[in-house]
């Protein structure tokens, strides 16, 4: 029943509002200290280790999680703050936001006690980055048609086939890979996978082969596993039965602020460009964008209050990403049209001009990464009722 | 949502349910349906939903309220719910007892203005009032020298010229030259055209969320029955694309709108978080009553059209919808000017204050 869908009016609470004013301040300081400069990092991997050591040294990252792994037991929605007061300034988050986003809570939940231990508050302090291994050469979207396999041996489990698209691979100190122990079932057909903590830098069998974006930039990997031994210690959760696990990934995965806020920066520098007193069209321009950001950014807001509050949005997340990818990879285009008679030798035309460039070309991705718009519409179709 | 919010909600869906049924009004033919609707509405205080209980209204909230226009909006119903809600909102504003009975406002366009002389009568023409001509007695915001009044007009004393908006609604011109109202107070501080304004606008925007949910949920339930190439159409990847895609214009109209009921019901003036919110809504919400009406023409092919059909109840109310108190160009500019009065460094800031 198509009734169901539901956007409580979340106000954000007090502490949260407290903390994005820590947050603020810290960004500023470290903006003026040269630590980044949010012009530029849009052209970057965003990848800094100095950053996310200093973000973990104030306790933002894993911040919701038990204080005895080093979390701070902090609210999702205190969370939310400081994900999106990052991403609006294009801070460089990407050396600790996966493993923040999705990998720690999956340890959290499924790892046995020693990993945890190890692996959690190393996370906390910004010194542990995480890739995802589940696309394939052969499986992107269809997910559970993953073939790369772990077959059991003595003491452990033995890694072979190989993933694609995996973003930052190369750095990352380790990756949740999801791996065929058994072939699928007839009555189903999502059987068979098992996820593993994979140790990146310190097991042998595994080549890591850059695969360059088309604007030249390396984000995307393909990792080759050749008899890769793990211990059993790395398993996660239960031997064939990942789908319901990765499920939940993919749950943390599509809801937050970044599902909205990735091109933000083009908004940001044609105001700049237009000035305080635009004519008319570029006036109306800009009002219609911020009307469906800050639209976006309620809904978001919304789907996260209703998380912490323990209700199960699942509708309204995807909802979210979907319209949320959609914006965001529109929106540079939408900033093309109106920067189209600001002159050539303004301010700022030509920072952003090459923001411009860069978010043009980025675009594509959005619609893809993280569940494509494809199948988040095939999500909300079943939420209507019909599949 | 506590639970005098949702015996609202249930009352409301009821009466609607009961006495304006899409279906029943199209069947009937005529406006047979239209006093037992609003006698039924008006016994359960929901036409005074805005009314404090010590000026004659039910003593609900602003929120409730905004409930009530999303729910009648499910239904699409041709009353002036909306219009009459804003009424006693405006005459409460001034403190004065609000009479039963339909009524609208004036102005409802921001060029637009009324004076009262010294001698107690009204001067000046205002268009586009929604149901003027339908309803008792107009709510007038009107200017006596430097001093904004409220006033309370009864219909019988001023001219009134017919128009019909794309729905066929009344959307009529209103001349108040003589008129001498039945009250006249002062409005309080900060009450000015432009808040009656973001106040109709809102309200317009609650409506959109309710009819956009109508036509989801009769667009999923067609695409479930209508059988074609031997399955339901609603088994196609296309239509359930096209229905997810309504799905989001839906949700967004719904998110919008409730979080600017939320923030009028907490703000004590129209400050520029409730302008933030009123122009996000309306812009937003008009854009999604646009594609939600696309959408839900397509998914009902041929019969969608037609005049036994429901649908074009819907749609055709919210094309007019999103023309009322502002477009979605018009809140665009204003917003978008503000935006860059303020910077480019102050965007962010400002999205991110609620």
């Amino acid at each position: 029943m198509a009734s169901v869908i539901q956007f409580d009016p979340i106000q954000l609470p007090p502490e949260a509002e407290a903390l994005r004013v820590e947050v603020r301040a810290f960004l500023k300081e470290e903006i003026a200290a040269g630590t980044f400069d949010p012009q530029t990092v849009p052209m970057t991997d965003g990848f800094s280790r100095e950053f996310s050591r200093k973000v973990g040294a104030k306790g933002w990252i894993g911040m919701t999680w038990p204080k005895e792994y080093g979390g701070q037991e902090r609210s999702f929605l205190e969370r939310y703050v400081v994900t999106e007061e990052m991403r609006a300034i294009s801070a460089p988050t990407r050396a600790h936001f996966t493993a923040d986003r999705q990998s720690g809570p999956v340890l959290l939940k499924y790892a046995p006690e020693e990993i945890k231990r190890d692996v959690l508050p190393r996370i906390v302090s910004g010194d542990c980055c995480f890739c995802i291994g589940m696309s394939e050469p052969d499986t992107g979207s269809d997910l559970f048609a993953a073939k790369a396999r772990a077959v059991k041996v003595d003491g452990g489990w033995q890694l072979n086939g190989s993933k694609v698209w995996t973003t930052n691979a190369h750095h990352a100190e380790y990756m949740i890979g999801l791996f065929r122990t058994s072939p699928a079932t007839a009555d189903n057909r999502r059987h068979g996978l098992t996820q593993f903590l994979v140790d990146m830098k310190n097991t042998d069998g595994i080549t890591i082969n850059p695969i360059r974006f088309m604007n030249g930039m390396h984000d995307f990997n393909e990792v080759v596993f050749e008899d890769a031994f793990i211990t059993d210690s790395h398993l996660l959760g239960e031997v064939d039965a990942a789908w319901t696990q990765a499920t939940t990934e993919l749950a943390y995965e599509r809801s937050g602020p970044e599902r909205f806020l990735e091109t933000l920066y083009t908004l940001v520098e044609v105001i700049r460009a237009l000035g305080d007193s635009p004519d008319r069209r570029s006036a109306e321009g800009i009002g219609r964008l911020v009307a469906q950001l800050h639209t976006m950014r309620r809904m978001s807001v919304s789907v996260n209050g209703m998380l912490q509050a323990g209700k199960d949005p699942m509708l309204e997340g995807s909802i979210v990403k979907e319209l949320g990818t959609n914006w965001e990879q529109a929106l540079p285009g939408h900033v093309r049209e109106l920067a189209a008679f600001i002159d050539e030798d303004a301010g700022n035309r030509a920072t952003l001009d090459e923001l411009l460039h860069h978010a043009t070309m980025v675009a594509p991705k959005l619609t893809i990464q993280g569940g494509t718009t494809e199948i988040l519409r095939g999500i909300v179709a079943r939420g209507l009722g019909l599949r | 949502m506590d639970d005098s919010d949702r015996i609202i909600i249930d009352t409301t869906t009821r009466i609607f349910q009961d006495l304006g049924a899409p279906q029943m009004i199209v069947n009937s033919g005529d406006d047979s349906w239209k006093a037992p609707l609003w006698d039924t509405l008006e016994e359960a205080g929901l036409t005074q939903t805005w009314t404090p209980d010590d000026l004659g209204g039910a003593g609900a909230g602003i929120v409730d309220g905004f409930d009530v226009l999303r729910v009648a909006g499910e239904y699409a119903v041709s009353v002036p719910l909306a219009e009459t809600l804003l009424a006693g909102w405006l005459l409460a504003r001034g403190g004065i007892v609000v009479p039963q009975g339909a009524m609208s406002i004036a102005p409802v366009r921001s060029s637009d203005r009324v004076n009262l002389a010294a001698d107690g009568a009204l001067s000046g023409t205002v268009r586009k009032v929604p149901f003027a001509s339908a309803v008792d007695r107009i709510a007038v915001l009107a200017h006596r020298g430097d001093e904004t009044v409220v006033a309370l007009v009864d219909t019988a004393d001023c001219v009134i010229t017919a128009g019909r908006s794309l729905s066929g609604e009344p959307l009529d011109t209103v001349c108040f030259d003589g008129a001498v109202p039945e009250s006249v107070e002062p409005a309080p501080e900060g009450l000015d055209e432009a808040a009656l304004f973001q106040m109709g606008a809102a309200a317009r925007a609650s409506q959109i969320a309710g009819a956009l949910r109508g036509i989801l949920d009769m667009s999923v339930d067609y695409a479930k029955e209508r059988m074609a190439f031997g399955k339901p159409i609603g088994k196609f990847q296309a239509v359930q694309h096209m229905l997810a895609r309504l799905g989001g214009e839906t949700a967004a109209a719904i998110a919008a709108a409730g979080s600017l009921a939320d923030r009028i019901a907490r703000s004590d003036s129209f400050d520029e978080k409730v302008f933030l919110e009123v122009a996000s809504a309306k812009i937003r919400a008009g854009e999604a009553a646009g594609a939600g009406a696309g959408i839900g023409h397509q998914v009902h092919g041929a019969i969608g059209f037609t005049d036994e059909h429901v649908l074009h109840r819907y749609t055709m109310r919210l094309w007019s919808w999103r023309e009322e108190f502002g477009s979605e160009s018009v809140w665009a500019v204003r917003l978008g000017e503000m935006v860059a009065a303020r910077g480019a460094d102050e965007l962010w800031p400002m999205v991110s204050a609620q």
